[in-house]
């Protein structure tokens, strides 16, 4: 090497990621910039993301510290020689393979032991058999939303009964559809009972949208010509939101509709205020 | 609209000031019980729903009249029309205002303009769904935009929707001549400036299908002729 | 042993068509992949500048931009519409024009015969038909910017039923036909470039180039290359059955009973997951086939610039071929919620976090390749170490999607947007950027300005990091991606200041970029000189002339006698050795 490399570049690379950390840490706290308040049964999920949050936090602030120290301390000098250290023993291929593994192995701990796996099973796992049932379909770019009223099943459908009249194409020869409670789309708001399980059974009538509430850790997408489904507890009242989270269009980016969560008694007694399907559609 | 209309007309009466013309009106009415009107909630937007106070909107797609008549039928010259009409400058306004269009029916020329207007502080979209003119889907996020449309080819009838509040829909007439009439909420239509000659009348209602008379005009007759929609079970 | 083709006669006469335009030639067709991807990267950089400023500036009319995009900015505010074909084909051209083929296209093109000694390409015909395949690809995906319906609006995964019904949103009318005819040309020019590098590779190293001295760079060529092979042409079925249910009625992804603006869709009996099967059976590998090659470029610049051998040279090119092979059986991450099987779900959480295992891997043999080495700080460099700076964040929130239950929080929100930017847009970029740094004197035979370079290094890097780190904490907050405002919801409004300081660095950023034009295309006319090898390397290409004549050596293609690495030899009088300086026989 001819001449002397400057520590210039190494130390802009240590100041900017010392100085970066230590300025997003302050920027985040002081804007509380964190996952939106806990409002389901769904904290397995909050609980590996943090621990998850913390071994990469660790791993980034070191790897990128070393990174940076490496570059601030090996800057090139004339007459000087780099180790030569091609790593061809078996003590320094172990070297190489060692760290990795390590990094897999703390990732799939975190991961697959913290509840993940049985989280998964549960979602995707048998609903349990008193829990409140709302459907919601999705179109562009609106929300219809459907109860089953007092019989807890819904009725039968059939997308060619389809129309104005109709939005759902509710089968209402069906003994199960009487007492259906719709809400076609873009005319209802979604309410949910506090610590009881629901079951949102997820439809689409076009494209592929997906229900996202930020708050209850839940997203599925709605496919058209199947129901999806996934269910959660309710774990505090208020009013939240419900988001498109699967690009559907134009109008995808407010396709959305609120969600009350209210004790299980008014919500039955706002049902009981509704008109069911068979006094609607004639 | 009306103004619109009679602009309209107006046109087609300098055009043929030198012809006695004759008008075609009426009124469409409406025989049985009349349904419960539709109330559309729009609880699911909070921005339309402040609009209105947080009442509900009744739904314009079956409108009984307090004279026991129909609004928002489309009555127009189906055949008989002879000759060429050049369409009118002005463009035909629909506004999106209170997340609903107005006018919910209306007529328009073949290359005539389309305004699209957006009179809500909030995102709609135009969704033409014509099966004969190409369709068009056009969002509009901000207040105060105005898209331009024209269609190439008649047709009975263009329906319009915006998709973000599914509720929302208008329908457009398309012909390529200017003798039509929407019934206002007396029920009434007039189609004026019609030359001499018979011509099929049809009425065009969204929910209740369509009738056709027959009528032959003398120059500057004034026929009244009268069209009777029933409740669909 | 490779075969070694004689055609020693080369200096033919050729004219500027067949010397500049059509030419088989692999160095002209690498400099003519570098310019269409550099002008590829410019129009992507644009319309991310035109979200930025959608995002930053939601609801206020800019009058500017109602001059430059007329009717798609109507009263100077862009419309969704026209958003969402920005995101789509922002995200469409970097992939796969710029990072794939651009990053690809040249450094096979150039680095391949070049590194292994062979005077060309295996099929220099079929190496120029895949070039210009590619052109007539772009050139269809450049007109659908002109057609009255905009280009393909259905965000860059073309996930049906979006994609096929063309009423769904204007892009998907006309543009989202071309997008497919465009795709299809650009798979049959990817394809017709991997059969040549794959062939290339295994059939003509010269004498003493084994596999196992191969540069790292060949290596990612070459595993890129097989990765492509295997996994575009699944892309190109899917793009085929989709303009099929678009324009002949066929339903291979359209279900039946569908209601799309008040109007039935006449298609029965589809999927929609089965595209998304199809897509992320070549999407994921694709991430790969953009990463691996910025990583072997890298991976050898690193080297260079540390003056010592790559660290475990023989666990670095396992691990390249471990990514490669595990990446193909990845692709249902990204459908967690999907609606697919969720046993399949557990599955490929497995299988992604078992990824994380080769790469982490070459992360760090790359970190201990520098270490207590002798760094040049030249432009490549410095990109090669950005590169590590910032795939370092993005493999690491990785885990964090790997894992389903976490998934469904963050899948499409800009968590998403982060983790891709930083792992396989920008990383790829720097290593692209590093490449060219490195072999500007090789391609064009001068120098690029060393000032200018370091500059727009440190303009990218800081850029980079102030656009895309602040969108994990978007993403963390639950904003989904691909929201043409984020005024509509009190969880992502919250957000609407940040944006503007996002859009404030992608302008910077962008603004380094510039530099980098201007420092390209100057140097390419006025640039200083390049020696044979100015950067005292020891791979073949720096052992003949800057730029190599017209079949890369002289009467004798070298001969090779030992690795590609041998920087810093003890005992050694220069500290490095090149692969075509024959060992000595040690008398002990």
């Amino acid at each position: 090497m001819e001449e002397k490399q400057s520590k210039f570049h190494g130390l802009l690379f240590l100041f900017f990621f010392v100085f970066g950390m230590i300025a997003s840490v302050w920027i985040v706290l002081r804007n509380g910039w964190w996952l939106p308040e806990l409002a389901s049964d769904r904290e397995t999920i909050d609980r590996i993301f943090i621990t998850i949050f913390i071994i990469a936090g660790i791993l980034f602030v070191i790897s990128e510290l070393v990174l940076s120290y490496f570059i601030f301390r090996y800057s090139g000098q004339p007459g000087k020689k780099a180790f030569y250290l091609p790593g061809t023993t078996r003590k320094e291929i172990l070297w190489s393979i060692l760290p990795g593994t390590l990094v897999v192995i703390i990732l799939e701990i975190s991961a697959e032991f913290l509840g993940g796996a049985s989280l998964w099973g549960k979602i995707h796992g048998e609903i349990p058999k008193d829990a409140f049932l709302v459907e919601i379909t999705g179109e562009q770019f609106a929300w219809s939303l459907r109860y089953p009223g007092p019989d807890g099943k819904f009725g039968r459908t059939d997308p060619s009964l389809i129309s104005y009249d109709n939005p759902l194409g509710i089968d209402i020869s069906d003994e199960a559809a009487k007492d259906d409670i719709v809400f076609p789309a873009g005319q209802g708001i979604m309410y949910l009972p506090l610590d009881h399980p629901v079951v949102l059974l997820i439809r689409s009538k076009d494209v592929i949208h997906s229900p996202f509430l930020p708050n209850f850790r839940v997203k599925q997408d709605a496919v058209p010509g199947m129901t999806t489904r996934t269910w959660f507890v309710p774990k505090k009242e208020g009013e939240f939101e419900l988001a498109c989270a699967e690009l559907c269009g134009l109008g995808h980016y407010r396709m959305k509709l609120p969600v009350v969560v209210k004790p299980m008694e008014e919500v039955k007694q706002w049902l009981s205020e509704q008109t069911p399907a068979g006094d609607i559609y004639y | 609209m009306k103004k619109l209309i009679s602009i309209v007309l107006l046109f087609s009466f300098i055009s043929f000031a030198f012809a006695q013309n004759a008008t075609v009106k009426g009124v469409v009415k409406f025989s049985g019980e009349a349904p419960k009107p539709r109330l559309i909630s729009m609880k699911a937007d909070r921005q339309c729903d402040a609009i209105h106070g947080g009442k509900q909107v009744q739904a314009e797609d079956v409108v009984v009249n307090q004279n026991g008549t129909l609004k928002w039928v489309f009555v127009y010259v189906k055949e008989g029309v002879k000759g060429k009409y050049n369409p009118p400058s002005e463009p035909v306004v629909l506004d999106q205002q209170g997340c609903w269009y107005h006018p919910h029916v209306f007529g328009i020329m073949v290359g005539q303009k389309l305004e699209v207007r957006n009179s809500d502080p909030l995102l709609h979209n135009i969704h033409a769904t014509p099966k004969k003119n190409k369709p068009f889907n056009i969002g509009q996020p901000v207040k105060g935009m105005k898209s331009y449309h024209t269609f190439d080819t008649p047709e009975i009838m263009v329906p319009f929707k915006c998709d973000v509040h599914p509720w929302m829909s208008a329908y457009a007439g398309v012909l390529d001549h200017p003798f039509y009439s929407v019934t206002n909420d007396k029920g009434e239509f007039e189609i004026k400036n019609l030359p001499p000659g018979t011509y099929t009348i049809e009425a065009w209602h969204e929910r209740l299908g369509t009738q056709t008379q027959t009528v032959t005009v003398k120059a500057g007759e004034v026929k009244t002729i009268e069209f009777t929609f029933e409740r669909k079970k | 042993m490779a075969i070694h083709t004689e055609h020693t006669e080369v200096a033919h006469k050729q004219s500027f068509i067949t010397k500049y335009i059509f030419s088989t030639d692999h160095k002209t067709i690498a400099r003519q992949y570098l310019i269409t991807g550099i002008f590829w990267g410019v129009v992507g950089m644009i319309l991310s500048w035109l979200m930025r400023l959608q995002l930053a500036y939601p609801n206020q009319p800019m009058p500017i931009l109602e001059k430059i995009l007329g009717k798609w900015a109507e009263g100077g505010i862009l419309k969704p519409e026209f958003y969402v074909a920005l995101i789509t084909m922002h995200g469409t051209i970097m992939v796969f024009f710029l990072l794939t083929a651009g990053l690809s296209g040249t450094f096979s093109n150039y680095l391949i015969p070049l590194q292994i000694g062979a005077r060309d390409m295996a099929f220099p015909v079929l190496n120029m038909l895949s070039y210009w395949v590619f052109f007539a690809a772009s050139v269809v995906m450049l007109a659908s910017f002109f057609i009255q319906t905009g280009p393909a609006a259905v965000g860059w995964t073309f996930y049906p039923p979006l994609s096929a019904l063309k009423n769904s949103i204007p892009g998907a009318d006309l543009g989202a036909t071309l997008w497919l005819i465009s795709m299809a040309l650009f798979i049959v020019s990817s394809l017709l470039g991997a059969l040549n590098y794959i062939t290339t590779t295994l059939n003509f190293r010269t004498k003493g180039m084994s596999m196992g001295r191969l540069p790292i760079t060949v290596w990612g060529m070459f595993v890129t290359a097989i990765l492509g092979l295997l996994s575009f042409p699944v892309l190109l079925a899917g793009a085929v059955m989709l303009i099929f249910d678009r324009e002949f009625g066929t339903s291979f992804f359209v279900p039946s009973g569908l209601v799309l603006g008040g109007q039935p869709v006449p298609h029965e009996g589809g999927n929609p997951i089965l595209w998304q099967h199809l897509f992320w059976f070549l999407g994921h590998p694709e991430v790969y086939i953009v990463a691996i090659p910025a990583f072997s470029l890298v991976g050898e610049i690193l080297a260079t610039n540390a003056r010592k051998p790559l660290f475990a040279y023989k666990v670095s090119v396992g691990a390249i071929i471990g990514i490669g092979a595990l990446s193909m059986i990845v692709w249902g991450h990204h459908m967690y919620v999907s609606g697919m099987n969720p046993v399949l779900g557990e599955v490929f959480v497995i299988t992604t976090l078992a990824i994380s295992f080769p790469t982490a891997i070459l992360v760090f043999n790359y970190l201990v390749t520098i270490w207590r080495g002798n760094l040049r700080f030249t432009p490549a460099m410095l990109f090669a170490l950005g590169f590590l700076g910032l795939f370092i964040p993005g493999a690491l929130t990785g885990a964090f999607l790997a894992t389903a239950p976490v998934d469904i929080q963050l899948h499409d929100t800009y968590f998403v947007v982060a983790h891709f930017h930083f792992t396989m847009a920008t990383s790829a970029a720097f290593g692209m950027f590093a490449g060219v740094y490195h072999w500007f004197p090789k391609m064009f035979g001068r120098m690029m300005n060393d000032k200018l370079g370091k500059l727009h290094f440190w303009g990218s890097f800081i850029g980079v990091y102030l656009i895309f780190f602040p969108m994990f904490f978007q993403g963390i907050a639950g904003v989904p991606r691909r929201y043409y405002a984020f005024t509509e919801y009190n969880f992502t409004s919250q957000f609407l200041g940040l944006n503007k300081f996002i859009t404030i660095a992608a302008f910077v950023a962008g603004a380094a970029q510039l530099l980098f034009l201007f420092n390209f295309f100057w140097s390419i006319f006025k640039g200083k000189k390049a020696d044979k090898n100015p950067w005292k390397a020891t791979t073949l290409e720096w052992q003949t002339d800057s730029p190599p004549p017209h079949g890369n050596w002289g009467p004798e293609t070298p001969v090779v006698y030992r690795g590609p690495y041998e920087y810093s030899v003890p005992g050694a009088e220069e500290d490095y050795i090149p692969q075509t300086v024959p060992v000595k026989v040690e008398t002990k």
